[in-house]
C-alpha cells in the first residue's frame, strides 16, 4: 500500500515539474531510479525504447512501464497491473488540475508576461535536463566502466552503430524521415547478430 | 459501451454517449499515436476537428501550444482540453482516460514479455543495441529543442547550468526546473533576454 502512494507520489511530481513532453520525463525516471532502486538506469534507457516503440505517448508508456515494473516486484501479474496505472493515473493528474484551471481563462493564460518569462527560463532547462538525462545514457552504454581489468573500454561496436544511426537519422534524406520505431528494430537486430 | 457509429457526420445527442464517446475517441487516438508530440497532430486534425467537430482547426493548435508548455505529457494535456470544453471536467477526466488507457494494455502486457524473456542472451543482446539507438534519439531530440530553447546568450547559459548541475550533483530536477522558472522572470524584469 504504502508502495503504491509512493508510486503514485513520484509519478504526481513528474507530471507537474516535466516541463515539455515526453522526452522531459527522462530526467524524472533518472532521479526515481537513484533515489527509490525500484528500477536501474539501464532499466530507464530500455524502458524509453520500449516507451518510442508502442502505440500512445512515450511519456505515458514510460510511466506505465516502471508502474508495472515497480508493482510486480511485489507479486503477481495483478500487483503489477495495478502498479501500471497507480503510475499511470499519478502522471496525469497534475495535467487535469493544471489544465482545468488554464481552461477557464485560456486567453489571459496566452498572453501573461510572467508566464511567458517563466517558460522564457524553463525551456533552456528543461532541454538541460535531457541532455544530462541523455549523457548518462551514452556513458553507461558506450563505455565499460566496471571493466576496467578488460582492455576494452571504450565499446566499438556500440559506437559504430551510434554513428550509423546518427548519420541515418541526420544524414541520408531517404531515412532521416522514417520512424524511430524502425531504427528502434534494426537496432535491435543489428545487437543480437554483433553480440552487443 | 457500443463503438460509436461509423457514420462519420453523425453527431452524438444521447448525453451518456457523448462521455463514452470522449472516451473511445481519445483512446482511438492513443491507439494510432506512436512517440506522441508532434506525432499525434494529424491524427487529432483527423478524429477530433475532421470527424467530431469537437474543436476548430484553431482551437486545436493553441492547445497544443499550451500543452506544450504546461507541465506534463503534451497528449494528455491536448485531450484534457478538448474534453473540458465540451462536457466540463468529467469530460476532461473521460477524454484523458481515454487517451491512456491503450497505454496502460499494451504495456501491461509487453512489460510481462520483456520480464520473462529477459535473462535470455540474445534478448539482452537487443536490447545493448537498442539501448544504442536510444542514445541517438535522446540527442536528436535534444537538438531540436535547442533550437527553440537556446535563443540567446542568458538561455544558452541557463542550459550548460543546468545540463551540468544535474548531470554532476544529485540534485532532483524539481529544483532545477523550479530556479529556471525563476530565473527566466527575473532576467526578464532585468530587461535581459529576447
Amino acid at each position: 500500500m504504502m508502495l503504491y502512494l509512493r508510486l503514485f507520489w513520484e509519478f504526481f511530481k513528474t507530471g507537474l515539474f516535466a516541463v515539455g513532453g515526453g522526452m522531459a520525463t527522462i530526467p524524472f525516471l533518472y532521479d526515481m531510479a537513484d533515489a527509490t532502486g525500484w528500477f536501474t538506469r539501464n532499466d530507464v534507457a530500455n524502458m524509453i525504447a520500449v516507451g518510442e516503440s508502442t502505440p500512445g505517448p512515450i511519456g505515458v508508456n514510460m510511466a506505465t512501464y516502471v508502474g508495472f515494473v515497480t508493482g510486480s516486484n511485489m507479486g503477481g501479474p495483478l500487483f503489477a497491473v495495478l502498479g501500471a496505472a497507480v503510475a499511470t493515473i499519478g502522471l496525469v493528474t497534475p495535467s487535469i488540475i493544471i489544465i482545468l484551471v488554464i481552461a477557464s481563462f485560456l486567453n489571459s493564460f496566452r498572453d501573461n508576461k510572467l508566464v511567458d518569462s517563466a517558460f522564457y527560463g524553463l525551456r533552456p532547462a528543461s532541454t538541460g535536463l535531457i541532455a544530462a538525462a541523455g549523457l548518462s545514457v551514452v556513458v553507461s552504454n558506450l563505455f565499460f566502466f566496471e571493466g576496467f581489468l578488460s582492455p576494452e573500454i571504450v565499446n566499438w561496436k556500440g559506437w559504430a552503430l551510434a554513428v550509423v544511426l546518427w548519420v541515418l537519422t541526420n544524414k541520408v534524406k531517404q531515412t532521416k524521415k522514417l520512424h524511430p520505431i524502425l531504427f528502434i528494430l534494426a537496432s535491435a537486430a543489428a545487437g543480437i547478430v554483433f553480440g552487443m | 459501451m457500443k463503438e460509436p457509429s461509423n457514420n462519420e457526420k453523425r453527431r452524438e445527442t444521447n448525453p451518456m454517449n457523448i462521455y463514452a464517446d470522449l472516451f473511445l475517441t481519445f483512446a482511438k487516438v492513443g491507439v494510432m499515436t506512436f512517440g506522441g508530440g508532434y506525432a499525434m497532430l494529424p491524427i487529432l486534425q483527423r478524429e477530433v476537428v475532421d470527424n467530431k467537430g469537437w474543436a476548430t482547426e484553431e482551437e486545436l493548435m493553441d492547445y497544443f501550444a499550451i500543452g506544450q508548455c504546461t507541465p506534463g505529457v503534451i497528449a494528455v494535456n491536448t485531450a484534457t482540453f478538448i474534453g473540458q470544453k465540451n462536457k466540463g471536467v468529467p469530460g476532461g477526466i473521460l477524454a484523458t482516460l481515454g487517451v491512456v488507457f491503450p497505454s496502460l494494455v499494451i504495456i501491461s502486457l509487453l512489460a510481462g514479455v520483456i520480464t520473462a524473456f529477459s535473462h535470455l542472451a540474445w534478448v539482452s543482446h537487443a536490447f545493448g543495441g537498442i539501448r544504442v539507438c536510444v542514445c541517438i534519439l535522446i540527442l536528436n531530440a535534444v537538438v531540436k529543442l535547442l533550437k527553440k530553447a537556446v535563443i540567446d546568450v542568458p538561455t544558452a547559459i541557463l542550459f550548460a547550468a543546468v545540463a551540468l548541475g544535474s548531470y554532476f550533483t544529485p540534485l532532483s530536477p524539481v529544483v532545477f526546473v523550479v530556479a529556471a522558472g525563476a530565473a527566466g522572470i527575473v532576467l526578464r524584469s532585468l530587461g535581459v533576454g529576447k
